[in-house]
């Protein structure tokens, strides 16, 4: 589903940082891929390079076989159909929950009124918030905006969904909310890319974790194979710090 | 805000009061006291009774035979009288009210001789006309100003060179002449050039307003490219990344993520910006656009109230931008609370 062949990053400003070396993999249909690594590994920029945020200077990114780097590709038809949630909500301030999980559906779907506002309320429904469903988020909790955020994000119908570390910015006792939901869109199939240190969603749910250091894939294995036995002195030494 | 609270704190004590609100009024009347005496002294004789009619007034017709001829007929046309005379200069038919004329039919007229005369209608005086055509300058410059704000603030932060280049060109070549210069130059130079054209095509010619219009938009653009352009930066790249993720395309997120949020903080510098295009519409004048400021000046000159139309002239722009300032700041408070 996404084949990564060999992609580089170098950030110039403000200084060099080669952000990603190398890194390739492939990401079948429907696998849930955990990515966790010390801050500044690169973790980000490879997931922000998946749905172009970030482009790469080498190498190729393919999604269902299109290239996203060729500038023949409409980058927004691939990004429609990937979904992307933030460690910081990124809600939209002037809107209320629904309008902002209205508002791609209208503008990049081209839904009609009637059809987005049921998707709306059952998406909201879904995450466990329709009683906010007009509330701003600026009155929402931390975790009652990542799951909106999410629901934003359903609302596009994507077949991929990306998550850049969404419980980091969240206080410990609404980090179980967050988790359920994504557990549950795992669990029916969902094709998922997380950067995430929550081992427990990991170990529950994830098919594959890819641990990186210095923009490179160190090492990746089933979360059992990966946990248990790891067989970098690099990964060994990270799984500390974070246990 | 801190010294904000503190004020009100402090002026929660009824004393301390009435002892600011008595020391302004003090104040006040000192300034506006010593102004009145020294005109006193130099014997100007304040004739405000006389303003109103700069507002509006009673205008009065007088009707003159335009040849040697006679009156031919005088028949009532409901409540007025229409006199048909005819003249070696051809027959004309006037209309006027009963009694305001001495003549019965036959009657011999001269060229000049005095058909009719009587007090016509309320007519808008020179200051209101003045302040009308200022308020109107302002308003369609003013969108202008905007639109143009809008697009070149837009092409200011956008990748692309070429709209980055032409918006950072406009703004630095618009802020770096004074006003009147580009006034002049949108008259007198791009004014001569365009009406010649438009006359080669047999399309009428613009009149200075318009001239004056463009000058004052363009001019305005300038500032509120910046002003956009502030805002915008403003805003979280998060919410842009937010959008683009979900397939919005740059246009989109601009017009439904990035300007609206903008809006909060791009409305109280755009105020200044239009009220100061308010004062500005003031060097019109130089044009021959007969606005609040030119249209003062012609008033005093035929009747020499110096102190007293100035005066007005100021408050009259104190009025509409005092308007426009509360305006927004409703505006502000109503946006605010989301
Ligand atoms: N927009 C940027 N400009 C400059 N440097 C960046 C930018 N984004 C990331 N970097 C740098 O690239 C490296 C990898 O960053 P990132 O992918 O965010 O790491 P992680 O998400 O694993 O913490 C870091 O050294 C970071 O400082
Ligand atoms: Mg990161």
């Amino acid at each position: 589903m996404i084949d990564v062949i060999s992609i580089y990053k170098t950030f110039y400003v403000p200084h060099e940082v080669k952000a990603l070396v190398d890194v390739s993999n492939k990401i079948k249909a429907g696998e849930v891929v955990v990515v966790i690594g010390p801050s500044g590994s690169g973790k980000s920029t490879f997931l922000r390079c998946l749905n172009r945020l970030e482009t790469a200077e080498r190498g190729q990114i393919l999604v269902d076989g299109v290239d996203i780097f060729d500038p023949k590709t409409n980058i927004n038809t691939v990004r429609a159909e990937m979904g992307m949630v933030f460690q910081s909500f990124n809600l939209y301030p002037h809107l209320t929950v629904q309008g902002n999980v209205n508002l791609a559906q209208k503008l990049v779907r081209k839904r009609p009124k009637k059809e987005r506002e049921e998707k709306t309320r059952m998406l909201l429904e879904k995450v466990g918030i329709s009683a906010k469903a007009k509330a701003w988020p600026s009155n929402l909790s931390g975790g009652q905006q990542q799951r909106v955020a999410i629901a934003r994000a359903l609302a596009m119908d994507p077949k991929i969904m990306l998550f850049d570390e969404p419980t980091s910015a969240l206080d410990p006792e609404m980090i179980g909310e967050v988790l359920e939901v994504m557990k549950t869109l795992a669990k029916e199939g969902m094709t998922m890319v997380c950067v995430t240190h929550e081992m427990g969603f990991a170990r529950e749910v994830a098919d594959r974790v890819i641990f990186m250091d210095e923009g490179m894939i160190v090492e990746e294995g089933t979360p059992e194979k990966f946990y248990k036995n790891p067989t970098h002195d690099r990964t060994k030494l990270f799984l500390k710090q974070i246990l | 805000m801190e010294q904000n609270i503190s004020n009100i704190k402090r002026l929660s004590n009824p004393f301390a009061y009435f002892l600011s609100v008595g020391g302004f009024l003090v104040l006040l009347f000192m300034v506006i006291g010593s102004v009145y005496y020294a005109t006193v002294a130099v014997d100007y004789q304040w004739r405000w009774f006389k303003v109103p009619k700069y507002f509006m007034y009673k205008s009065s017709v007088t009707l003159y035979a335009e040849g040697f001829g006679e009156i031919d007929t005088i028949a009532a046309n409901k409540d007025k009288y229409d006199i048909t005379v005819t003249t070696d200069a051809g027959k004309r038919t006037y209309t006027v009210p009963e009694g305001t004329f001495d003549w019965t039919e036959g009657d011999m007229v001269g060229p000049g001789d005095i058909i009719a005369s009587y007090e016509g209608g309320w007519q808008p005086g020179i200051l209101a006309k003045g302040l009308w055509v200022t308020l109107k300058i302002s308003f369609i410059a003013t969108f202008f100003g905007i639109l143009l704000g809008i697009i070149g603030g837009v092409a200011r932060v956008s990748n692309t060179p070429v709209l980055k280049w032409s918006a950072m060109a406009y703004v630095e070549v618009i802020r770096g002449s004074p006003l009147l210069v580009q006034i002049m130059i949108f008259y007198f130079v791009l004014g001569t050039t365009m009406n010649k054209i438009l006359m080669m095509n047999g399309i009428p010619r613009l009149n200075a307003e318009w001239y004056g219009i463009m000058a004052l938009s363009v001019f305005t653009g300038a500032y509120v490219v910046e002003i956009v352009r502030a805002g915008i930066e403003a805003i979280h790249p998060g919410q842009v990344e937010a959008a683009r993720s979900s397939g919005m395309t740059y246009f989109q997120c601009m017009f439904h993520i990035v300007l609206p949020q903008a809006l909060k903080t791009i409305l109280p510098p755009l105020a200044g910006q239009f009220i100061n295009l308010i004062k500005d519409s003031s060097l019109l004048g130089m044009i021959s656009i007969r606005e609040l400021t030119k249209a003062t000046r012609e008033g005093i000159t035929t009747s020499l109230q110096t102190f007293e139309l100035w005066i007005l002239c100021a408050i009259l722009y104190l009025l509409m931008t005092f308007t426009l300032s509360m305006c927004v700041q409703y505006l502000e408070r109503r946006t605010a609370t989301k």
